[in-house]
């Protein structure tokens, strides 16, 4: 875990500060053997409702450093809580296993589904495995070999995506990233299945969009969602990349600046203090969201769904006639 | 000596009479747009390459290729259909389309403003129908200046209209890309949207069994090429252009090393498997011209 344990969101810190107060009146406390149960309960009191007051007023990058927190539930983690028999498929069958990307079947409540999503890693050496869940071409090429395999069997999948962006080195160009990306992007537009895709963490641009197209798009309440990272942006309009927060602000990245553009469908709320505080209770809310969703979609017959899928897509973007 | 003195005045004061293209290797990482000066009769232009000193019309008359080295300077959007396409047979789609400010993102409305006045195009796509060599098709030729020929809403729109007329119409698809700004940043995540628009699109055209040739010109980058671009049934791009996922400079800087020479250069992608044919601009209209009579349904087979 390294330092993961001690990450600390900036705008916490009152919090922290809170937290400490109170860890050290009731050592006091014990050393002498007072009874201070009073002070410390006002002082949860205090804590609790500033916690509340913090996470009411999030700024858009605030919400960028949670979805960014290390703790926050990873997909295997989200796997493992809402799924079950979960069976890893591997590989490409192009050119390698891709360890930042992983896919595989498992059980939605009863209902046998594929589960696609990039990985990232826990700590530092797991991260390295992972290529801190930035996958390479043949990522996309495993996830889409999937999809594919679940439209065969008329499954439905469910693709959550956490990804920084897909990975900028000589190899992935090389591999061909971007026809990797482009490729499966074209395809999940027509595969006859439903398609739901959440957004748990960090939608990193086209990255997140090569797993990202779907019937329904939900996002949890502090994910978010950009054509480009926050710092590439400001380094871009500013030449400066710690000018990421004026940039997060510009770019309309929260799950509520998208759900007025009509990009995502639905908001997945998250416990107090984001989703790294309860991933049980953040897992249940997916779980809950994925059903409800999916019960409906189910219904939908194959050739109507693409249909309606096309037509979701069709009408995104804002001009003039 | 009066003479003689202006004689030395002009040598190093009088105004060039040649404007100096720099080669996009001397520019950096991301080549700036150097070749696109204004060419106002007289005028002498200096390939950025091999530094020849070219006179404007001979350079009109190769294209806008160097006549000594082969290097290919960038054109605008009017310059590639005049060249590409058959003379009188350019219909316009669609020239109506303006972009707005949905994200209210600082400077958009400025810049947009001024790729309007520098183009004269309204967006940084044209789209339309038109011959070559006679063989009738649907287009989409972007234009790097304007905003670096980058996807906005419109652009998006605008390709995805292209795809459905042709999908419709049964008329195969030419796309000349050079989108070097990849999805347009100012449009947020409404530009990263084009790229699923644009793509479902052409996934419909591709199942109707239409030809779709996907030209990608310098540069063409980033949402850009991670879309419709790269997925042509045939993928030509010209020499030397920079073409590939993520820009350069970002690469540059996760992995902090040099990269290597030619890197995500034309010739780099086709030793790569990435695209089908590298071809010289010259001999561009007669490819497209032959993919195009070769796909079609009443004359398969070439005829003496």
């Amino acid at each position: 875990m390294g330092n993961h344990n001690n990450f600390i969101m900036e705008f916490e810190r009152p919090l922290l500060e809170l937290e400490r107060q109170i860890k050290e009146i009731k050592i006091f406390a014990a050393e002498k053997d007072i009874d201070m149960s009073e002070e410390i309960s006002r002082l949860e009191q205090k804590k609790e409702a500033l916690r509340e007051k913090i996470y009411r007023e999030l700024t858009p990058w605030q919400k960028v450093q949670i979805a960014r927190h290390p703790k926050r539930p990873t997909f295997l983690e989200f796997v493992e809580m809402i799924f079950s028999d979960f069976l890893e498929l591997h590989g490409d069958r192009l050119y390698r296993d891709d360890p930042a990307m992983v896919g595989g079947l498992a059980y939605l409540e009863g209902i046998p589904v594929t589960v696609v999503g990039q990985q990232k890693g826990r700590d530092t050496k797991e991260n390295i495995y992972r290529n801190f869940g930035m996958p390479h071409p043949e990522g996309y090429r495993k996830a889409l070999r999937l999809m594919k395999q679940a439209a065969k069997f008329k499954r439905p999948i469910i693709s959550m995506i956490d990804v920084v962006g897909a990975y900028p080195g000589i190899e992935a160009e090389e591999r061909g990233q971007g026809e990797a990306v482009a490729r499966s992007i074209m395809e999940m537009a027509a595969l006859e299945t439903p398609i739901i895709v959440v957004i748990t963490g960090e939608g990193g641009s086209g990255g997140a969009l090569g797993i990202g197209v779907g019937d329904r798009i939900l996002m949890l309440e502090h994910a978010y969602y950009s054509v480009i990272s926050p710092e590439g942006c400001a380094s871009i309009l500013w030449k400066d990349a710690s000018k990421a927060p004026q940039a997060v602000e510009a770019l309309r990245v929260t799950a509520e600046d998208l759900m007025k553009f009509q990009v995502i469908d639905e908001i997945i709320p998250e416990p107090l203090g984001g989703a790294h505080r309860d991933p049980n209770k953040t897992a249940e809310a997916i779980k809950e969201a994925l059903l409800r969703n999916l019960t409906s979609l189910m219904e939908i017959p194959p050739e109507r769904l693409k249909e309606e899928r096309y037509n979701k897509y069709r009408k995104i973007g804002i001009f003039n006639e | 000596m009066r003479c003689a003195d202006k004689m030395w005045k002009d040598l190093f004061k009088a105004k060039p009479r040649y404007v100096t293209v720099k080669h996009p290797r001397e520019t950096g990482l991301r080549p700036e747009q150097a070749e696109r000066k204004e060419l106002p009769d007289g005028l002498w232009v200096k390939c950025g390459s091999c530094r020849q000193i070219i006179y404007h019309k001979d350079l009109e008359s190769h294209l806008k290729v160097c006549p000594k080295c082969g290097y290919h300077m960038r054109l605008t959007a009017g310059e590639r259909i005049a060249q590409l396409f058959d003379a009188g047979s350019v219909e316009e789609f669609d020239s109506g389309l303006t972009s707005r400010n949905p994200l209210s993102f600082p400077d958009y409305d400025q810049k947009l403003q001024n790729a309007r006045e520098k183009t004269g195009l309204n967006e940084g796509v044209i789209t339309g129908t038109a011959t070559v060599e006679g063989n009738p098709c649907t287009f989409a030729v972007m234009d790097f200046g304007f905003m670096g020929g980058s996807m906005g809403s419109v652009v998006g729109e605008k390709v995805s209209r292209a795809f459905e007329y042709a999908a419709e119409h049964h008329r195969p698809i030419v796309v000349v890309s050079a989108g070097g700004g990849g999805a347009r940043m100012q449009e947020g995540i409404l530009s990263l949207m084009q790229m699923a628009k644009t793509c479902q699109a052409l996934n419909r055209l591709h199942a109707q069994g239409i030809l779709y040739i996907s030209v990608l010109t310098d540069p063409t980058m980033g949402g850009v090429f991670a879309s419709f671009a790269s997925l042509g049934d045939v993928v030509i791009a010209e020499p030397g252009a920079l073409i590939g996922f993520a820009g350069p400079r970002v690469i540059q800087q996760t992995i902090r090393q040099t990269l290597p020479p030619g890197f995500q250069r034309a010739e780099f992608l086709l030793e790569h498997g990435i695209i089908d044919l590298i071809v010289n601009r010259k001999k561009l209209r007669e490819t497209v011209a032959y993919l195009l009579r070769f796909h079609r349904k009443e004359g398969g087979t070439v005829r003496g």
